[in-house]
């Protein structure tokens, strides 16, 4: 009886199959997407022991490094790099100020060529960072961290003060949260580097 | 009559000039008020900034000292007569598009614009099949026993059928 009677081909239920490969690339290429946004956001600080990024610094009109109004990394291999980020509105960032310029005085005397400074001012504006440099009377190469594609780089949770210094090879060796108390604290990290 | 004339001409000339001494004299408080933006002029735009360091925190209500710098900078750059786009370009330059409270209609930008209206239809889309082929299947269960209690009628009324046949040829 049933082959006398067949069954009727069920009606056709879903959407085509290329809708659905579609719509399955869009959701995976979201799922991707924001994968690798928090991935990035979630990115640590760099870490001591691996090299630094290149970049390049433009400093505050009256700041110079070898005559130049930029600076970058690379040119500094060979030399101790202290990199100081900083703002005017910082107030922790003022208590170290004063020992981070007399840090920098001692090595441009005690180790010429051998020892840098840079200061990177961060999400700051410029009259008030000026006002800052002139006050702590800040002589090593300052400037203004554009776009934050500086700070963005070392941490992307930056704070102020963050101070790195670099090794005479690149690479990263002591990362400083917060302030420094003294420059006795400043001058035992650096020392080692010298060998001294 | 002619000197009445004149002397009439005279304080006519006499008004006109006091009239346009003393406008003279009024226009600079006029000027100096416009020079000073107003606090609505200053968070008309800063309330489409986000300062980096205060995550969430719009910048015409943010309280802290960077917030206030900002601010600050916002009202001399409209002394100087700077436009709102200008001021946004700056506050882009220096500090990136992040600070942008609305981000910009290019490149990755857009993704903010169009993924979220388009996983809204298609979440659209799924849900309103979904909710068909339920009440779909809902309807087949009486359906399908009502076509099965048919059959299962139609089959027993065969039977009967060769039954009574059976018996007949019997008798």
């Amino acid at each position: 009886m049933n082959e006398n009677n067949p069954t009727p081909p069920a009606p056709r239920r879903g959407a085509p199959l290329w809708v659905q490969i579609l719509v399955f690339a869009a959701l995976l290429g979201l799922l991707v997407l924001v994968g690798l946004g928090l991935a990035r956001a979630q990115q640590p600080i760099i870490a001591v022991g691996a090299a630094v990024p290149d970049f390049t610094l433009t400093l505050f009109d009256g700041y110079a490094y070898n005559g130049a109004g930029e600076v970058s990394l690379t040119d500094l291999r060979g030399q101790v790099v202290v990199i100081n980020f900083w703002a005017s509105w910082c107030k922790p960032c003022e208590e170290e100020a004063a020992d981070l310029e007399a840090a920098w005085r001692h090595y441009a005397a005690q180790a010429p060529g051998r020892v840098i400074f840079l200061g990177i001012d961060y999400v700051d504006t410029e009259p008030q960072a000026r006002s800052y440099l002139a006050k702590f009377e800040i002589s090593f190469p300052n400037g203004p961290d554009m776009g934050t594609r500086i700070s963005q780089a070392f941490n992307r949770t930056m704070g102020v003060p963050e101070t790195y210094i670099i090794d005479q090879n690149g690479i990263l060796v002591h990362v400083q949260i917060g302030p420094f108390l003294s420059v006795a604290e400043i001058q035992r990290i650096i020392d080692p580097l010298l060998g001294r | 009559m002619d000197k009445k004339r004149l002397r009439i001409s005279i304080f006519v000339l006499l008004f006109l000039g006091l009239s346009f001494l003393f406008s003279a004299v009024q226009v600079p408080p006029a000027l100096a008020q416009e020079a000073t933006p107003s606090d609505d002029e200053v968070n008309a735009i800063a309330r489409q900034l986000y300062c980096p360091v205060c995550e969430n925190t719009p910048l015409d209500v943010c309280p802290t000292e960077a917030c206030r710098q900002w601010r600050d900078l916002i009202r001399q750059m409209l002394a100087e007569g700077r436009t709102e786009d200008e001021i946004k370009q700056y506050f882009v330059d220096n500090y990136g598009a992040r600070v942008l409270a609305e981000p910009p209609r290019s490149g990755f930008f857009w993704l903010v614009y169009i993924v979220p209206p388009a996983a809204i239809l298609a979440a659209a889309f799924f849900f309103i099949r979904a909710f068909r082929t339920w009440k779909q299947m809902a309807r087949e269960p009486a359906g399908g026993s009502a076509a099965s209690d048919g059959e299962a009628s139609q089959t027993r009324d065969d039977y009967a059928a060769r039954l009574e046949a059976e018996l007949e040829k019997r008798k």
